[in-house]
């Protein structure tokens, strides 16, 4: 290694560096600018908290990062104390990072030095304290960890609601008074916003308008709200604010045993469970090792949903895109029929349309029912590429939906890399980058299928590469449903709690979304010590005021959905 | 030339128009309202708009579908019912939200357990469906419902399930679940058998 600072982790189970916090930058610019380390994935933060008085207790950032031409990961780590955890930050080599670490302060409430807007980002001014710290607890705090002990075998029911009556359900920081609370957060949101405004007004001095987009906003997708400085109907500044869905997966996650995290993940994106299955199934599989390594049909299972689910997901992203082009509920309709057809699949096959909740660790949870293969057969021959078509007739020629589109909301590919933006905004930016090809997991190497990239990244590219990797999606459900193999879809006998050896994972895939991944640290506990989600949608929303800044209001509308965001996952 | 493509998307969307009345003549009345008619419009020879007339006409549910749990029991020689659910906990410790509350029996004499429970409770508010109860249960006991029509006017009152409200026969199960009531009744029986053996 060139840098004596970098250091191998050498605890069991695990990889990477460990980076003086000092030497950081350094380090980070090296990888980035002569290693090709150019995507930062992910950043997060690990709280080793200990009660034992030997060993020390500290948090661990955590750092994966790519190269955009693929291959693995270098994972760098960085140890701070817990008493004064400061961690410079990426932001000036990785904008990418710029949610991420807000997050990491939010949640675990690690400083990062040199971060241009340092505020919280999940939850608001009125919270006490860091909740993903390990010494955290909530208001109506049962246990460190479920199964909790008063639901067998002496079970007395209690409503929740009423254990925490209204005004009981909740903590303040000292000092906090919400009665005579004064908002200081707002009003540091829109001095951000004026100091990008400033520096964008060269000549005459017109006056300018802050303007809340939501969030009750029918063009958000749902409680999703952005801040915009205009200049007539120019942008000068946007700032988007998210949270308001927010429940702390992440803290669930970690009270909750390994299985248990299956259906909650299904509420991450609702729109692609079965992606998400996916992701944290691999991640959990990847500390287990081989002894859960799914048996041949349940990979092709696995292939065949997670593609369904991204045809479902690109079907609902068009019409939905299209409706905030203003055509409304047309397309959306006739783009939806046949997701409804999708989910019909998934209701016989898992037992639930939206939450699937079909995969284990080892397999899948149930084999396709009698009389199923034949339905997929003919919606993946024959109503879906007739529906592919139809849409591509319709739309990709319409003038309106061109002039609206083409040029409105470049990114450059170097852009796209640097802000971690992933999936369909990568691709459509022209960088070849799928994590199917990039980095390949579970049986994707077996197929045929292209990696689809268009070029000018525009609102128009981000649309039609939706519709080209539906078309790939489609060849590869045309040849796993011809290969699809007789057999066992489980490896094991499924027990109701898994042990998981200690260490930590980062398994990734690529969602209808983007980058899909989940980072596990596990102590050998029947729950895991963290549990991180990447969501795509909340860091391809980093890019979003770089492609708005110039532009038109009515243009932030399409860019936002041109990005196709779901706020169960933004909001985590 | 300027306008090609809206009117190429005109014509998709005439074609909609026109392919659901042509179905529909096709189908003259059987189109609607009959399971045939729910069965053709979502296959692949259909054209036209699909919409389904609930609550007049409804999807059928496929079997694996599920919604709520349900405690099955079995009518015995005397008329008597008999729970499958021996309160061994294995639902209550694996249900993700947490939401079923288990009270075992205990002998009053000699306060060692008795494999039923005394009362089993089940927050349907809370509940996420997920199914896990019904996949780990042993013995067959808890299976996730098919009824998913459960509005009511008071949550408060209404929405903790006990085990009254949760107990349905085996028959019942059989009717929604054909395919796993059988792969559920050969499991007993060769439990049963392997017992006898012993």
């Amino acid at each position: 290694m060139r840098f004596s600072a970098l250091k191998r982790d050498e605890r069991a189970g695990y990889e990477g560096h460990i980076v003086p916090a000092s030497s950081l930058l350094e380090v980070a610019k090296a990888l980035r600018d002569e290693d090709g380390f150019d995507l930062l994935s992910s950043v997060t933060a690990v709280d080793y908290l200990t009660d034992n008085e030997e060993e020390e207790s500290f948090f661990e950032v955590v750092y994966h990062l790519y190269k955009s031409t693929g291959g693995g990961a270098e994972v760098l780590r960085v140890q701070v104390p817990r008493e004064n955890p400061v961690v410079p930050s990426l932001v000036e080599l990785y904008p990418g990072a710029d949610f991420q670490e807000r997050e990491a302060w939010d949640l675990m409430g690690i400083k990062f030095e040199g971060h241009p807007d340092l505020r919280r980002i999940l939850m608001w001014e009125g919270f006490a304290g860091h909740p993903l710290r390990k010494d955290w607890k909530e208001v109506y705090f049962e246990e460190e960890a479920k199964p909790f002990g008063n639901r067998w075998p002496g079970g007395q029911v209690y409503r929740v609601e009423d254990q925490n009556p209204y005004g009981k359900n909740n903590q303040y920081p000292d000092g906090f008074d919400p009665e005579s609370w004064v908002e200081t957060e707002d009003p540091l949101l829109y001095e951000n916003l004026e100091k990008a405004a400033r520096e964008y007004t060269e000549d005459i001095d017109t006056e300018q308008v802050v303007v809340n987009l939501g969030p009750q906003h029918p063009s958000t997708h749902g409680v999703f709200r952005m801040a915009v400085r205009l200049d007539g109907e120019t942008i000068v500044a946007l700032k988007p604010v998210m949270g308001y869905l927010h429940r702390n997966h992440e803290k669930i996650g970690e009270r909750n045993t390994y299985i248990m995290n299956m259906p909650f993940t299904d509420r991450l994106d609702y729109l692609a469970s079965m992606s998400n299955n996916f992701g944290y199934a691999l991640a959990v599989e990847k500390l287990m090792g081989d002894k859960v390594a799914p048996p041949e049909r349940a990979e092709y299972l696995r292939v065949i949903m997670a593609e369904l689910t991204r045809i479902s997901n690109h079907l609902w992203a068009i019409g939905f895109l299209l409706n905030d082009l203003g055509a409304f509920f047309t397309p959306a309709l006739y783009a939806i029929e046949e997701r409804e057809l999708i989910l019909d699949i998934f209701e016989a096959t898992a037992g639930s349309r939206m939450m699937c909740n079909y995969f284990r660790f080892g397999g899948v949870a149930r084999d396709l029912p009698a009389g199923i293969l034949p339905r997929m057969k003919d919606l993946v021959n024959e109503r879906l590429p007739r529906k592919i078509d139809e849409l591509d007739l319709y739309l990709s020629e319409n003038e309106l939906v061109r002039s609206r589109g083409e040029g409105v909301g470049i990114i450059t590919p170097e852009d796209a890399i640097a802000f971690s933006a992933t999936g369909p905004v990568l691709r459509a930016s022209g960088v070849p980058y799928d994590i199917r090809r990039a980095d390949p997991y579970s049986i994707y190497d077996r197929f045929k299928f292209d990696v689809a990239v268009r070029y000018h990244g525009d609102v128009y590219d981000r649309y039609m590469i939706r519709v080209d990797e539906m078309r790939q999606s489609l060849r590869i459900l045309k040849q796993a449903l011809k290969d699809l193999p007789e057999g066992e879809i489980l490896t094991g006998h499924n027990p109701y709690q898994v042990r998981v050896p200690a260490g930590e994972a980062y398994g990734r895939v690529e969602g209808p979304k983007g980058e899909l991944g989940y980072y596990i640290v596990s102590n050998g506990k029947p729950s895991p010590w963290r549990y991180h989600v990447r969501a795509p949608s909340f860091i391809n929303l980093t890019i979003l005021e770089k492609m708005c800044v110039g532009q038109k209001v009515a243009d932030v509308v399409v860019n936002l959905g041109s990005i196709d965001i779901v706020l169960g996952e933004v909001d985590r | 030339m300027y306008g090609l493509g809206i009117l190429k998307g005109m014509w998709v969307t005439l074609t909609h128009f026109v392919d659901t009345f042509v179905d529909d003549l096709r189908w003259l009345g059987r189109r609607y309202y009959t399971p045939e008619g729910i069965a053709h419009r979502s296959s692949k020879d259909s054209r036209g708009i699909f919409t389904v007339q609930y609550p007049e006409e409804k999807l059928p549910v496929p079997e694996e579908f599920r919604y709520i749990p349900f405690l099955i029991y079995d009518i015995d020689e005397n008329g008597e019912h008999q729970d499958r659910c021996t309160s061994c906990g294995i639902c209550a410790k694996v249900c993700p939200p947490q939401c079923i509350w288990i009270v075992r029996t205990e002998d009053p004499e000699t306060k060692r357990p008795v494999p039923e429970p005394v009362e089993f409770f089940i927050d349907i508010d809370i509940c996420m469906n997920c199914g896990y109860c019904s996949e780990y249960c042993p013995f067959q006991a808890i299976r996730m419902d098919h009824d998913y029509e459960l509005s009511s006017f008071d949550r408060h009152a209404e929405h903790i399930f006990n085990k009254e409200r949760l107990s349905k026969p085996a028959a019942y199960y059989n009717e929604i679940r054909p395919v796993n009531f059988a792969i559920d009744e050969a499991e007993r029986a060769e439990k049963a058998a392997k017992k006898a053996g012993n």
